[in-house]
Order: structure tokens, then sequence, then C-alpha cells
């Protein structure tokens, strides 16, 4: 059939949606799967949306089923129809059908066929067989066709049509349906999705925003920290620490870190409180959609099955109506009737099945009481009276204990009736209130007319009573009810059982467990009658819908809840209370993140104090130290005067003794506080460098001659040697490189008891290996090696020494290439070797610690404060440099240090050896022979004798030197040989007898001039003892012993006193009266309040040829160099009365600041100042106070240097000399 | 020459006690060494000079020290480090010294003290004054007998 071929159809497209769906699920799952990874909740919102949409294939079926309903109804009802035809075997007037036709809304056209059919005489039967057939195989309606030849062409070409409109209309209602339910589906489909969407974007904004949120604050915590920083950054300039510190502090104090925690800590507070409000919000935005949903599904289906209600009682009830057009027209239209009682009731029974809600139907004539007496004979039987007033049809009774209707205007008697209530017939229906008023209403209206609910005995259920009027005559629709009254002629009516049909009809639909469905009768809106249903208890949601069933007086509702309590909404719970805890962990973890960065934060804080307690607290000892220092110095230097005065006058040998050892006590003092003081200004960060030019090689000859003493005493041999790459001058601090040497070579001189100590100095390249090792010294150094054969090593004393290379191993930059070393810089290696105990290896490690020593006996047997050491690591720190040393126990240590010093192109030094330029010049260009068994110390003579100008042979043994010298006889080599230096370990009476003869031939033999410079002969000795000395003087032999340290100076003194230059030293004052020409003629300012100072100051600087002004304030001072002036100098006592030194200055130089600016702007002209584009006037400080004169102090106020109170010559020279040497 | 030769010895012999009492210092010498032709009563000038000096800064001492209540010690600070300075100067090394003393004093406020130190100041001023007195006084009694002042090591 089409419908079923529909229905089937429908289910197969349902099918396809619900695969369809499926497939969408599974993608939308698998989306959100990828979107949101395992955010749980979504699949909550799919199987919601899946659980629509299992509803709407439902609902498909349900409507197919409702069709297939419909169809069936309207079958049967053909079906009746021909059954009722077949029985009565009559042909009767096709008005009927026609009629009917109007009723049967989905087979009118087929009625219209059997109508066609009917009046072309075809026979019965096989119309009926058609029909029934047709109906149920629409589909073959051709082949029905064929098997009714008799039928015309004009039947056949119409039937067909009809039944294709009619499938087409089935088909249209179908497709309608699946169209309807894909839309709902597509409607459902976008909505899932939408909603999807709508929360993987909120998802996508809510990462974002975290992302950023942690962005932010990791921006703003590195922002802070650099923040914080800074200050650490600033640090170093060590004058301001503890000012910078403070400053620091307060800046902590008052700048972010609270402020950022408790804007933090808002903002905590407000994502934890938008949190807990979106949770809550979306809970109640999913619970109500939740209610929504619940109530529109409640309102469809309870709508739904008050329609299918309404249609199924409809449908009864225009069964009903037939039914009494049927006897209209079989009983009243005929005559005689075609219809009695046992006509009606097979005809009621066998078409009941239309009629599944009644429980039966009786038909009542219209009885006059003028023609009771006719009827009741003709009947013979009385009309008879209900039992009870409100009895009615469905009521079981006795016919024969019912007493005849009293009399009346008119009665109806009841004369068909279907089997199951053939007991009411002959009862006045009249007679029952109810039943009488129906009647009345029917015949009035027309219309089938409903009596309110009343119990059914024979099923114990509610039901009511349909009643329909029968007219004898067609009426027009348009009549009047007294018309309808007149044509009236009976009635008819039938029972309902309401119970079975709202069961039945629920029965058909699905989901009939979840529904709870109750209808009742309002037509008295103040006391409802419950047709159906039970008593539940209010589950909350309820939906009304009105009934209409076709009795205008009467209302029906019906009412429909849920069985159950709404589930609990657990996708809103379960969404709300994820977003909750999500909300909850996020804030915990910021919290504690908070928290952290808070706890931090003071610690931070705190540890900031305690370092800025902790520096103050070095900076104060520091300082404690450097003044307590200073102050001692004061009274040691009295007590040292007192000292030396006293062994200047006559003591005798024990009182000298004592007052030596008190003055060297003294002096030691000196040098320890010196020492103490040199580190409290390491540590406060107080020592700066100089950076002046300086001839390197005469410091380390001046700290040899410190040591000389030592050395001779000990017989240790004390040499230095210095590369022939290193410059002759340097740019850096002598003094304190010649401290550091002093250390070390102290330190050595102090641990060694026999060997040597030998200070070498290489450029750090030439270890490096860049330049070639032509360095003889160097290169011996580093390949140390045993004479076997004399039980020696090639070192200065022929002691074993420890392997230099490791001193320097650990040195970063000396290999790598260092930025330092450039044109302009330049990096030495000074080492200082020693063959002495050496350290012991427990006490290597912290050698460099202050005030440690290797051990405390140690420092019982040797003394010192131990902070030498730290000291020179800290003053090779400052010269950029390193410090290493490598020591063996009991074969001598080591120390190499590094330093970089600036290369000065050029100019030597000028005033280098003054007093001996003339006895340089005279040694220039000489030959000299060396003759020593150990090459070191051969070439470290050579060296010195270099540096003279000397050139040098170098010969290991006298005996070599003789066949050298007369292999060489008479040749110039001889001529210039000016003298032969031997070393005592070579000396060899034999030996330097044959020599001796030999230039004393060689004397003899060569020219007169020649004669004079006989070459002499030097022996060099360590230690030697005057006797020992006179005596080799006296044998002739030697012409002067000299004695080791070798040193420049002495160098010259013996060789100026053996080669007899004779020309005595020049005036000694050499050095002032350099600083006289550099004075002379100079006008200088001196600034002092102080009378006798000024005074002592302008006689000084007179002294040496300046020209002296003096005032007495700083202001008189400004009022003098105010340009143009034309001094040359200035002088300025620091501590004045109302204006000091320093306040002074600084007017001064803004004063040359603006004019200098004026010249420059050309706003006044050069010579208006002078002729001089460019004032700066030299300022010096003068002072007594060295700890207050620190340098920084006097430039930052823009002075050039200081001068200590009182002068000192050299001290003055070397501060002047910067500004007067150049002009 | 008797006289001159005599002259010189007690010349020599005070000088070195001068030294040796710790009157002058070093200093002393250079400023001796200060003198030449140019400025023959070099030495003679300044140690008149810092005697001046020294009255009247012992004179404002001892008023401001004189005030029973609300010494003024910056005043008397500045007084004595004038002093100091002057001393070192000419290097009257024990009037330095108690100048340093003095100063730690003012710095404590602490006018017994202070009382204490100018008492001695004074002492040392007017020993001092004596000494380079009879100091010059040899001198010139050596200049006036035609002798040459000897140099004292």
């Amino acid at each position: 059939m089409s419908c079923s071929s529909g229905t089937g159809v429908l289910v197969k497209l349902s099918r396809l949606f619900v695969e369809l769906y499926k497939w969408a699920f599974v993608k939308m799952s698998m989306n959100c799967g990828v979107v949101a990874g395992s955010v749980w909740f979504f699949s909550s919102f799919d199987k919601g949306a899946l659980g629509r949409k299992e509803q709407i294939p439902d609902s498909c079926g349900e409507k197919a089923r409702i069709l297939l309903q419909n169809f069936n109804v309207s079958l049967n009802q053909l079906h009746a129809l021909a059954s009722f035809f077949s029985e009565s075997d009559q042909m009767t007037s096709l008005e009927c059908t026609k009629d009917r036709a109007a009723k049967l809304s989905s087979t009118d056209h087929l009625a219209c066929t059997l109508k066609v059919k009917c009046s072309d005489k075809q026979d019965f039967s096989m119309k009926h067989m058609w029909v029934v057939e047709n109906a149920e195989l629409k589909d073959q309606c051709p082949v029905q066709d064929e098997n009714i030849p008799k039928m015309d062409v004009e039947s056949m070409s119409f039937f067909p049509q009809s039944t294709m409109s009619s499938l087409s209309l089935e088909h249209h209602n179908g497709r309608k349906g699946i169209s309807q339910a894909r839309e709902l589906r597509f409607q459902v489909k976008s909505n899932c999705e939408n909603m999807a969407l709508c929360l993987v974007k909120g998802c996508w904004w809510f990462l974002i925003g975290m992302i950023i949120s942690w962005m932010i604050s990791g921006v703003n915590l590195k922002l802070w920290k650099e923040k914080r920083l800074k200050p650490d950054l600033l640090q170093p300039v060590a004058q301001q620490r503890q000012l910078l510190l403070q400053q620091k502090q307060q800046q902590q104090a008052q700048t972010h870190p609270k402020g950022a925690g408790k804007w933090r800590k808002k903002l905590l507070i407000a994502f934890v409180l938008l949190g807990i409000n979106f949770s809550i919000w979306l809970f109640c935005h999913l619970y109500e959609k939740n209610v929504l949903r619940r109530e529109e599904a409640l309102a469809n289906m309870c709508d739904e099955r008050a329609r299918m209600l309404q249609d199924q009682f409809n449908v009864s009830m225009n069964h009903v109506h037939a039914l009494a057009i049927l006897v209209s027209t079989f009983h009243h239209g005929k005559h005689p009737s075609a219809i009695d009682q046992k006509t009606f009731g097979e005809y009621t029974e066998r078409t009941a099945f239309e009629r599944p809600l009644t429980s039966g139907v009786a038909y009542a004539l219209k009885v006059p009481h003028s023609e009771r007496a006719r009827f009741e004979k003709q009947r013979e039987w009385t009309i008879k009276k209900m039992e009870s007033e409100d009895q009615t049809l469905g009521q079981d009774c006795n016919l024969e204990k019912l007493n005849p209707a009293p009399i009346q205007d008119e009665y109806a008697p009841v004369i068909f009736s279907q089997e199951t209530v053939s007991h009411i017939v002959s009862i006045d229906m009249m007679s029952g209130k109810e039943d009488r008023e129906n009647i009345l209403r029917a015949r009035a209206s027309g219309k089938g007319v409903l009596t309110s609910p009343f119990k059914l005995l024979k099923y114990n259920h509610l039901g009511v009573v349909l009643t329909f009027a029968v007219y004898n005559a067609d009426l027009p629709p348009d009549a009047t009810p007294v018309q309808r009254t007149e044509a009236t002629v009976g009635y008819l009516g039938a029972s309902y059982d309401i119970h079975s049909l709202v069961e039945k009809l629920l029965h058909q639909l699905s989901s009939k467990q979840t529904i709870l469905v109750n209808v009742y009768d309002t037509t008295n809106d103040s006391a409802p009658i419950k047709m159906y249903g039970t008593d539940v208890n209010d589950t909350g949601l309820l939906h009304i819908s009105s009934l209409d069933f076709g009795d205008p007086l009467r209302k029906h509702e019906m009412h429909c809840s849920f069985k159950q309590k709404p589930p609990l909404p657990w996708t809103a719970i379960n969404t709300s209370v994820g977003v909750l805890v999500i909300t909850l962990l996020l804030g915990h973890i910021f919290h504690a993140a908070i928290n952290r960065i808070t706890k931090v934060e003071n610690d931070y804080r705190e540890m900031m104090e305690l370092k800025a307690r902790a520096e103050a607290a070095d900076v104060a000892k520091s300082q404690f130290l450097a003044t307590v220092s200073h102050e001692i110095r004061n009274p040691m230097n009295g007590v040292l005067g007192m000292l030396q005065m006293l062994m200047d006058t006559n003591l005798d040998a024990n009182q000298m003794d004592c007052a030596q050892t008190a003055h060297a006590s003294g002096k030691d003092l000196i040098s320890i506080i010196n020492e103490v003081l040199d580190q409290a200004k390491i540590e406060s960060g107080r020592l700066e460098l100089e950076n002046v030019p300086f001839d390197l090689r005469s410091i380390l000859d001046n700290v040899l001659s410190l040591f000389s003493g030592k050395s001779n005493e000990k017989g240790i041999e004390l040499a230095v040697y210095v590369s022939n790459h290193i410059p002759e001058v340097v740019v850096g601090d002598p003094g304190r490189f010649r401290q550091i040497i002093t250390n070390l070579v102290g330190n050595s001189i102090k641990f060694t008891h026999k060997g040597h100590i030998f200070v070498s100095v290489h450029v750090a390249g030439e270890v490096r290996g860049t330049l070639d090792i032509g360095d003889g010294v160097l290169q011996q150094g580093l390949n140390p090696f045993q004479d076997v054969s004399k039980k020696t090593y090639n070192t200065l004393s022929g002691f074993p020494v420890v392997d230099r290379r490791k001193s320097w191993e650990s040195f970063k930059q000396l290999y790598g290439t260092d930025r330092m070393e450039d044109h302009e810089r330049i990096k030495i290696l000074v080492t200082v070797e020693d063959t002495g105990v050496g350290i012991p290896l427990e006490a290597q490690d912290r050698i460099f610690t202050p005030f440690m020593q290797a051990d405390s006996s140690m420092s019982r047997t040797y003394g010192g404060t131990g902070i030498g050491l730290s000291i020179s690591k800290h003053l090779v720190e400052l010269m950029h440099g390193e410090i290493g040393f490598v020591s063996e126990p009991a074969t001598g240590s080591t120390f190499s240090f590094t330093g970089v010093f600036g290369k000065r192109e050029g100019s030597p030094l000028e005033l280098k050896f003054h007093q001996y330029d003339l006895v340089i010049s005279e040694l220039r260009g000489l030959q000299a022979l060396v003759v020593d068994d150990r090459r070191i110390r051969a070439e470290v003579t050579r060296y010195h004798l270099q540096r003279l100008g000397i050139s040098v042979d170098v010969f290991t043994s006298l005996e070599s030197t003789s066949d050298y010298l007369s292999s060489n006889r008479g040749t110039s080599v001889l001529a210039h040989l000016a003298m032969v230096l031997i070393d005592k370990d070579a000396w060899d009476k034999e030996a330097i007898h044959v020599l001796h003869q030999l230039l004393k031939e060689e004397r003899l033999n060569s020219r007169a001039e020649v004669s004079i410079n006989l070459p002499k002969i030097f022996l060099l000795a360590t230690s030697i003892s005057s006797t020992e000395r006179n005596e080799l003087k006296a044998a002739g032999f030697v012409d002067n012993v000299l004695a080791k340290p070798l040193r420049l100076s002495v160098l010259i003194g013996s060789f100026q006193e053996t080669l007899g230059s004779g020309k005595k030293r020049r005036i000694s004052r050499n050095k002032i009266s350099t600083l006289g020409s550099l004075l002379r003629e100079k006008r200088i300012l001196v600034v002092d309040d102080n009378k006798v100072n000024r005074r002592v100051a302008e006689g000084a600087l007179r002294k040496y040829g300046a020209i002296v002004s003096c005032v007495e304030s700083g202001r008189a001072a400004i009022e003098m160099l105010k340009p143009p002036h034309n001094f040359d100098a200035c002088f300025m006592d620091l501590q004045m009365p109302e204006m000091d030194g320093f306040e002074a200055t600084r007017q001064i130089r803004s004063l040359e600041k603006e004019v200098n600016e004026k010249i420059a702007s050309g706003g006044a002209s050069a010579d208006k100042f002078g002729n001089v584009a460019f004032w700066r006037i030299p300022i010096l400080a003068m002072t007594a106070d060295v700890i207050q004169a620190t340098n920084e102090e006097c430039m930052k106020c823009g002075m050039d240097d200081y001068v200590l109170k009182p002068f000192e010559e050299e001290q003055l020279y070397l501060a002047v000399a910067r500004f007067f040497e150049s002009g | 020459m008797d006289t001159v030769s005599q002259l010189q010895r007690q010349f020599v012999d005070h000088t070195t006690s001068l030294y040796r009492e710790g009157f002058v210092d070093d200093q002393f010498t250079q400023l001796q060494k200060l003198q030449d032709e140019n400025s023959p009563d070099f030495v003679v000038e300044v140690v008149t000079l810092f005697f001046d000096d020294c009255e009247k800064l012992i004179n404002n001492m001892a008023r401001a020290l004189e005030q029973q209540q609300e010494v003024d010690f910056k005043q008397v600070d500045a007084s004595v480090h004038q002093l100091k300075g002057s001393s070192s100067s000419i290097g009257a090394m024990r009037v330095k010294n108690v100048c340093v003393t003095f100063r730690t004093f003012c710095e404590a406020q602490n006018r017994e003290g202070c009382l204490r130190c100018l008492q001695q100041v004074n002492r040392e001023y007017s020993l001092l004054k004596n000494k380079l007195q009879t100091l010059f006084r040899l001198e010139q009694q050596i200049v006036a007998a035609g002798g040459t002042i000897p140099a004292v090591e």
C-alpha cells in the first residue's frame, strides 16, 4: 500500500537521518574533542542533542502510525459499508454514500467512484470486492482494472486517477511529515552546532584570556625584576654605596611590591567571583533551557494527544452520525422499514469495530403522547420509565421490574439497540433527566450532544452518552431549532467509554510511560469531573490542552504531566560545577603563586636590608680601619723620629742595639699599618690605580736594592730579568706594581734559606707562544733539565725549581684571545720564583685569604700579617690581571701574575737617569764578556749590561774565554773589549791568571791609547766579605767586585768608579732644578686661610722660581681667578671658613664654563678674555689629610690633583709636572 | 774666632735639642731650606707669623672656653684646626700633637679636656717660642760675629 510503503520510506528516511545524525554527532564530538581536548561537559550537550534526535524518529514513527490508523479507519468504514450492503442485499440510493463520503475525508474519491459504478449497474458484489481490494492494495490498481473487463473506459481512466491523487495525497502528507521532521532535525542540528560553536568559542576566549593574563603577569614580573636589578647595577660606585643602599631601600619600601601584591589579590578575587557568578549563571541558563525544553516537549505531547483523542472521538462520532443517517434512511425513509431490531442489532454488532469506544448504540423513536397507545400496541410493549432518573443506556437492569413510563408529552422509547445494550429496548429515554436534556439539545442543534460523564456500570468506568437526532427530512443547513424539532423522528444514542478511548489512544503512542494524562470535563468550571486518569502527586509541570468533542456546551480538558519528577539537571550541574571547580583551582593556583611571590618579595626585601646592613657594617669597618691606621701612623712617626734621633746620640752598643730594634719594629709596624690601610681601602673600594708612565725596569731595580741587604745576609741569589719585548715605558701605577713585587719577593725572601729568588718579566704573549721563544731566560725557564754530571739544575742557583708554567695554568685570559692586548695595551706576566720551603699543600687554597697564613706555626716562625698576598691579589685584579702560584714543599714556589699596562710609544721617560746620563752615554757601545757557567745567570747579566748599551758575549768558563780571546788576538773584537765579568762560581785562580796574562800581552801588543782602556775584570758575587774583596783587589786580578743582585745603579756606580771616567756626579739637585725649571716664572695663586701655611707655601713655591700671589679665602680666590687672569695654577686649601676649597673650586669652574661658552658661541670676543680660547686653570688641593683628599672628592668638584701639606718635593713635582711639562 | 765657634756650638746644641725634644720636626728643616738669598729672613718671618697667629688663636679659644655654658665648640674647633695647620706647616710638632688631642676633646664637646689642652697648648707654645727665640738670637749673634750658620743634620 502506498501508505505502508510511504511509511517504509519514512522509516528508511528516518533511519538514514539517524545515521546522518550519528555521523554528524561523531564529527561534532570529534571536533569538540579536538578543540577542547577533554572538556568533558561537551559530551553532555551531545547527549542532549542525541536525545532530541531520538525523539524525532519517534514522533515521525508516531505520525506514520497515526496516518496509518486514519487510513485504516477509512478503510474500516468502507468495509463496514460493504458488509452492510451485502447483508441487507439491497441497492439503496446512492445519496447515502454521497453523504457519507463527505465524512470520509481521505477516501472521498473512492466513494465517488463507487457512486459512478453503482449508477452503471455494475455487479455490487464485484464492486464490493473491488473496493475492498482497492482499499487494501492500491498499488495494484491496474491489475484490478484488468479483472473488471466490463468497466468502461471512462471509469477506468477516472479511477486510477483518483487513486493516484489519493496516493499522491498520502505521499504528500508523508512528504510533508518528512520535510517537517527534516526541518526539525536541521533546526536541532543547527541549534546544537550553534551551541557547540558558542561553547568552543567561549572556551577559546577563556584559554586565550588565561594565556594573555599569564603572559602579562610574566612580563610584569620580568619588568619588575629588571627594575629591581637596576639599582644593583648602579652599585659599584663605592663611595655612594651607602647612600645608594638607603635609596634603594626606600625605593623598594615605597614602590611596587605591596601595591602589586594588592592589585594581584584584587584581581584574583575578582576572577574567582566572576568564575562563581559565571558558573551560577551557566547553571541557571542550562537549567532554564532544560525546563523550557521539558515544557515544550510536554506541550507537544499533550497537544498531540488531545488532538488525537479529539480526532478519534470525532471519528467515532461521525460513525454514530452515519448510523443515525442510516436509520433515518432505511427505517424512516422506507416503507415498510428496512430495519428491524434484528437487523439493527446485527448491523451494529458487526460494525462495532468501527466504534471501538462505544459500548453500545441504541435508537429511540420519538413518540408523542397521542401516539403512545398505538405505538405500544404496535410494539406490543409498554413504554417503560427509567429506574432512576440519572440512569441511562449503559445501565444493566431488569426490564420486567421497570415501571411503565408516566404520561408525558412525548416519549423516546428505545426501539433498536445493539446486542450489548438490548436490555434498554422499550425504555423511555425522556424519562431520564440527563437523557432528556440531551435529547432536547440534540434535536435542536442537529449535532451530536454529550452527557456529562457518568459511571458505566458494566465497565466500571466513566463514560458519556452521545445523542444524535434523526430527522425524517433533509433539513437545510440553516434550519432553525424549531424546524429541527419538528423534523425529528428519533434519537440515536451511543455510550462512550472515555477511559478505554484514552487508554487505547495512549497505548498507540510511545512514551506512555513518561507522560501522565488526565481528562476532565470542565463544563462546570468549579467542579471538573475527572473522566480519565489517576490521582497522582503533582510533579510540577502541567500542561492543559482543551478538547473539542463537537458539543459546544460541554468543555473538556486534557491535563498532561510527566510521570516522574524532572531528573536532576546533570548537564547543568556538571557543567557549572566543572566551571566552578576549574575557577577555584585556577584561583587556588594563582593564590599560591601570589603568596609565593609575596613571600619571595619579602624575603628579597629582607635580604636586601640585611645586605645593606652588612655592607654598611663592612664600610664602617673599613673606615674604622682606615681611620685607626691613620691615627696610629701619626704617633708612630713620632716614635720613629725619636728613635732615629736617639740613635744619632752617643749610645753604647747595647743601647744602640735596643734603639735599632725598636726602630726596626716601628718600621715594621708602620708597614703593617700601611698594609691594613691598603686592605681597608681595597675593601671599601676606595683604592684606585694611578695611570702614569713609569719605567718598569727601574722599579724592579728598586725592589731589588730594597731586598739586596737581606738576600746578601742569607746568601741567596736575587736576580731580575725583563724581556726585551717589554717597552721601556709602560703606563700604570708604579707604586702598586712595586707593592705587588715587593710583597712577592718579600715573601720569597722570608721563606727561602738557600738557592735563589728570580723575578722575570715577560709579555704574556711570549709564554703563549705567539712570539718566538727567542728569549733565552724564558726558554730555559720553561724547559728545566738537570745537568746530571754536576748534579745541578739549569736554574739561577742550580737548585731545582717548580715548573713555573703551572703557576699560570689557571689564568683564564692568558691564552685566550683577549681584548686587553692591542696597540695601546700590553699584558705583562711577572713570575717570582724561589727555592724556599714551599707552601704546605693543605694551605695552598687559602693563601690569598686576608690574615691567613700557611699555618700558625709559620706565622710564629716568620711573622707577618698575612695580608700581603691578599692585597697583591686585589691589586692584580685592579690591573685587570690574575695571580696564581705553584708550590712544592721543600722545592720552592713560583708566583705569577699578569697585569695590563698601557703602552706609550716614543718619548721615554725624560728624567730617567739624569744623574747617570753621562755615564750611560760613555758606556754605550762597549763590549763585554760574561763568564758564567749558568746560562740563566749569564742571561740576567747580559740583560743588565744591555740596558746600558753594552754588547755582551757569554762564555761558560774561563778556559773557553781564554781560548776565544787567544783565537781572536789582534782583531777588533779584542780591541773593543772593555770589560770581562766573571761570576764567582766560575772563578778559578789559575784560569784568571791565564786570562790576565792574555790581556796583558794584548795590551803590550796594542797601541798606546788602547792600553789605557785595558779590559777591566769584574767579579760577580752574591756575598763577599770585605776582606775577600780587598784581597782580590789587591791581587790585581780583579778591578772591582760587583755585589749581586745586579741592578743598574750598582753597575753604573761600579763601572764609573772602575772605568775612571772621573767625572764625578753632577749636581745632586738635579730634580729640584727640574722642578725649578717647571715652576719658573709661573704665576701661582695660593689660597689658604692660615697665614702661616700661606707663607710657607709661598716660600716653597717661590723657591722653585714661581711668582706667587696669596689670598686668604675662597671668595677672594674666585675674584682673582675670574677670567681673564694670568695665573698658571692655583693651590687651594680645602678647609677654610666661609667657603671651603671644594665650593670655591666649583664656582671657579662654573665661571670658567660660562666664559668658555661665551667664547665658543662668539658671544664675547676672545681678546676680551686675554686671547685665550679655553679657560681652565689647574687647581690643586692642599691638604694634610690623605683620607679626606682621596682623588674622587677633589675631582668631583673640578680639582685636578692634590698635594700634601707640608709640601714634599717629589710629590709636588709629580703633581705639577702634569700641567707644566708640556708647556 | 772663639766666640763664633762657641756660638756655633751652642747653636748646634740648641738645634739638636730642639729636634730631639720634639719641638720641631723635619718640616722645620724644610722651612730652613727654603731660606735663601732671595728671602734671607724667611724662617724668622714665618715663625713670627706663626707666633702672632698662635697668640690670637689661643686668646680666641680661651675666650670661647671661658663661657660657663654654651661653649661654641665649633669656633674652638676651627681655631684648633687653624693652629694645627700652622704648627704642622712650620714643623712645631709638639704643638701640633697637642692640637690633635685638643680636637678630639672638641669633637666630644668636653670642656674640661679642652681647657686642659688649651693650657697645654699655651705651655708648649711658650716653650717653643722661647726656644726659637733663643735660636734666632744665636743665629743673629753668629751672623753679627761674622760666622756662618752651621748646618745641622
